[in-house]
């Protein structure tokens, strides 16, 4: 049986939301779809908000318990929203042996920042990642999107200052 | 060349996926399009090189984009396959030697010999990988694309198909090396309908690409390789669970997803047949734990990834407690060359425990990082200094990683032994996923160790005490080891709980966390005594704490 989006009662009449709607008809509206519209409303939104969680939960038939279980035990959501550009260091083995360490130190000492951080200005959000699979460019960073190799701290350093 | 209503067909097709020359083409350029070289803003070279290809008036040269082409560390990289030239760090801007090397291609060349980095390869999960374009499901066909699923499902039977895999000897690629045969059996042979098939593309481990290369380079050959193993075990539905960490990779899978169901090669009455299979694709959302197949299952069922203990095993009962098969990417790849080519063949490949070949991503600190698909039982000597080209900047080897926070430092006194499943393990490491990192003298063995603990303590789920208190204590223990803060009595404490974690884990991300402090002390146990005894750092990484007043 299909829902209208009406009936599901989005949280707001902001048009993002079409996004997810879509999303969760698309998927059934299953509960084990919860990872998938999660992923959608993050890629609307930027970042899940507790109206975000209440209402996926709702239209898909699982607890806020476990909505916000799940939204928290991945490390690619985040309930928080982040600054204007942010800078993901890769951490994985090739760009931790290349200077991965360096690089974040350089940034929390130039910048004032460090993993999961953002600045005052709301301007940069830096984290880290695991691995990127970029291992041939290590170190390697993705700077809004775009991935960058063969870093040095400095060189780092100065683009950030530069945005 | 823009084109109006009723003009002749123009003499050429350009688009999206680079230029196709009306007649045969006499010299072709391929472009890698994988991840690394796009980074290296490769997409810009393949359009500009088509303006200039265009402009030159070569009506014979086809531009084609394509995966990965392996050497990742002199990208972007652009092939004249007719040739075998390689040209490396092709800037768009300067394109003038790689249009005169097309346009002085003569009909009929031969590809010259290839340097060590790509003779001592064998590629058969690859074999695709810079040769075709990996959003074509055209291109896939043109080179035996499909014809393994074909001819399983027109003519074998399921019985057939696994027995040829059985026969293949062909192991797990995703690290554990279970027998791929036994392991399709075996979800047969379990009670209880529906049965699911998934592709574990959850690549976690740092510094391991293999899997991200295959899927952005060849992703129709893993749908092939799922669906044969569908009809094998008589399971009608696929999921592939990748990392959201890969867009590269979800984007091309989607494509191919698409086109593959468009023609027919899946969804129902495959080739005609009775058979049906469809694929879907779930997304994962870093969570390393999830690379666990327990785990991996109640992710794609939408939960939190939290492992479960085995057994049951995920062949008896899986997703949603129904009988499931999960592979790993590279496992499925291999699929469509063994049902092609036989079980035989593929056995032929490789060492008597180890058949076939395996990809290793290689990276750190060697010359020629890149991804490689060699022969089982060649050495790691071959792997890092033939094909990788020795140590960046001439410096000192020290050491190679492989299985990642899984797995074990191996030092150059056992450069000489063959690569495969066992030896591996007798040395102390796993042949893992396949990451490869070489380090040199400017890494501290300690700090390794200390960095792959970090990431273990980091990415526990918490389910369990000995992986979640465990690992957090072996990180204070190496913390304070590698910061010359440590007390005689910390070495015996360090191997007492790497033991007591090892064997209390519930799953395989607790039980191997201890592995690269077990390998390190094996082997650079003078450096752990050097930061204990001497408070100091060999490698010159480690910070050491000033020292405390004596007692």
């Amino acid at each position: 049986m299909a829902i209208r989006p009406a009936e599901l009662g989005a949280p707001s009449d902001d048009k993002r939301w079409r996004i997810v709607e879509t999303r969760m008809r698309r998927t059934g509206q299953r509960p084990d779809a919860l990872i998938e519209v999660l992923h959608a409303a993050q890629e609307a939104f930027g970042y899940l908000d507790p109206d975000a969680l209440e209402f996926i939960g709702g239209a898909l038939g699982v607890p806020l318990s476990k909505v916000y279980g799940v939204a928290t035990f991945y490390s690619f959501f985040t309930l928080k929203p982040h600054g204007q550009h942010t800078c993901v260091v890769c951490t994985g083995t090739a760009c931790y042996i290349n200077g991965a360490p360096r690089i974040l130190a350089e940034i929390r000492g130039r910048l004032g920042v460090g993993p999961r951080e953002t600045t005052e200005d709301d301007k940069l959000s830096v984290l880290t990642a695991r691995c990127l699979g970029a291992c041939s460019l290590a170190p390697a960073m993705i700077l809004d999107g775009e991935v960058h190799g063969k870093l040095t701290p400095g060189g780092v350093a100065e683009r950030l200052e530069a945005l | 060349m823009t084109e109006t209503a009723g003009e002749r067909r123009p003499a050429r097709r350009r688009h999206r996926q680079g230029l196709v020359p009306e007649g045969p083409a006499r010299a072709s350029a391929h472009v890698c399009q994988a991840a690394s070289c796009l980074s290296a803003q490769s997409d810009l070279v393949s359009e500009a090189l088509t303006e200039r290809v265009v402009a030159a008036g070569l009506g014979d040269v086809a531009v084609k984009r394509v995966g990965c082409l392996g050497l990742c560390a002199a990208g972007p990289l652009v092939e004249v396959p007719e040739t075998g030239e390689l040209f490396e760090r092709v800037s768009p801007g300067e394109l003038d030697g790689l249009v005169a090397a097309l346009g002085a291609v003569q009909p009929g060349a031969t590809r010259r010999p290839q340097p060590p980095f790509f003779a001592r390869q064998l590629r058969i999960a690859t074999e695709n990988s810079g040769r075709i374009d990996p959003e074509s499901l055209d291109d896939y066909l043109a080179n035996r694309g499909y014809a393994a699923l074909r001819k399983a499902v027109t003519a074998m039977t399921p019985a057939e198909v696994r027995d040829e895999v059985t026969r293949s000897g062909l192991r797990g690629r995703g690290g554990a090396g279970y027998p791929t045969g036994l392991k399709w059996t075996t979800v047969v042979k379990a009670p209880g309908e529906p049965k699911y098939v998934i592709c574990n593309a959850d690549e976690g481990d740092p510094g391991a690409f293999m899997d991200r290369s295959v899927l952005e380079s060849d992703p129709h050959r893993v749908l092939e390789g799922m669906a044969i193993a569908g009809y094998a075990v008589g399971a009608r539905q696929g999921f592939v669970y990748c990392r959201a960490e890969y867009p590269l990779a979800v984007a091309r899978l989607k494509t191919a997803i698409r086109l593959a169901a468009r023609a027919g090669l899946l969804g129902s009455a495959i080739a005609d047949t009775q058979f049906g299979f469809e694929v879907e694709l779930r997304l994962g959302a870093g969570a390393y734990v999830c690379g666990e197949e327990t785990a991996l299952m109640a992710s794609v069922e939408g939960g939190r990834g939290s492992p479960s203990p085995r057994p049951p095993y995920p062949a008896v009962a899986g997703l949603w407690a129904r009988p499931t098969l999960i592979n790993n990417v590279e496992t499925f790849a291999n699929v469509p060359a063994v049902i092609r080519n036989g079980g035989d063949w593929f056995a032929g490949i490789g060492t008597a425990s180890s058949r076939g070949t395996k990809v290793f991503a290689l990276a750190g600190r060697v010359v020629n990082t890149g991804l490689v698909e060699v022969p089982m039982g060649v050495t790691l000597r071959q792997v890092v200094f033939d094909i990788g080209g020795g140590i960046v900047d001439g410096r000192a080897f020290k050491a190679v990683q492989t299985g990642g926070p899984s797995g074990g430092c191996i030092p150059e006194e056992h450069l000489d032994m063959p690569v495969d499943y066992e030896s591996l393990k007798q040395v102390g490491s796993i042949m893992g996923s396949g990451g490869m990192i070489v380090m040199d003298d400017t890494s501290c063995m300690v700090d390794v160790a200390k960095y792959f603990m970090d990431f273990c303590r980091e990415e526990s789920c918490g389910k369990c005490v000995p992986c979640r208190v465990g690992t957090t204590q072996l990180h204070q223990l190496l913390d304070r080891i590698s910061s010359g803060r440590s007390d005689p009595g910390d070495m015996e404490r360090l191997e007492r709980l790497s033991g007591m974690v090892q064997k209390t884990s519930l799953c395989g991300l607790g039980q191997n966390a201890p592995n690269p402090v077990f390998s390190t002390l094996r082997y650079f146990r003078h450096e752990y005594l050097a930061h204990i005894q001497d408070r100091t750092c060999p490698a010159g990484v480690c910070t050491m704490a000033a020292q405390e007043v004596a007692n």
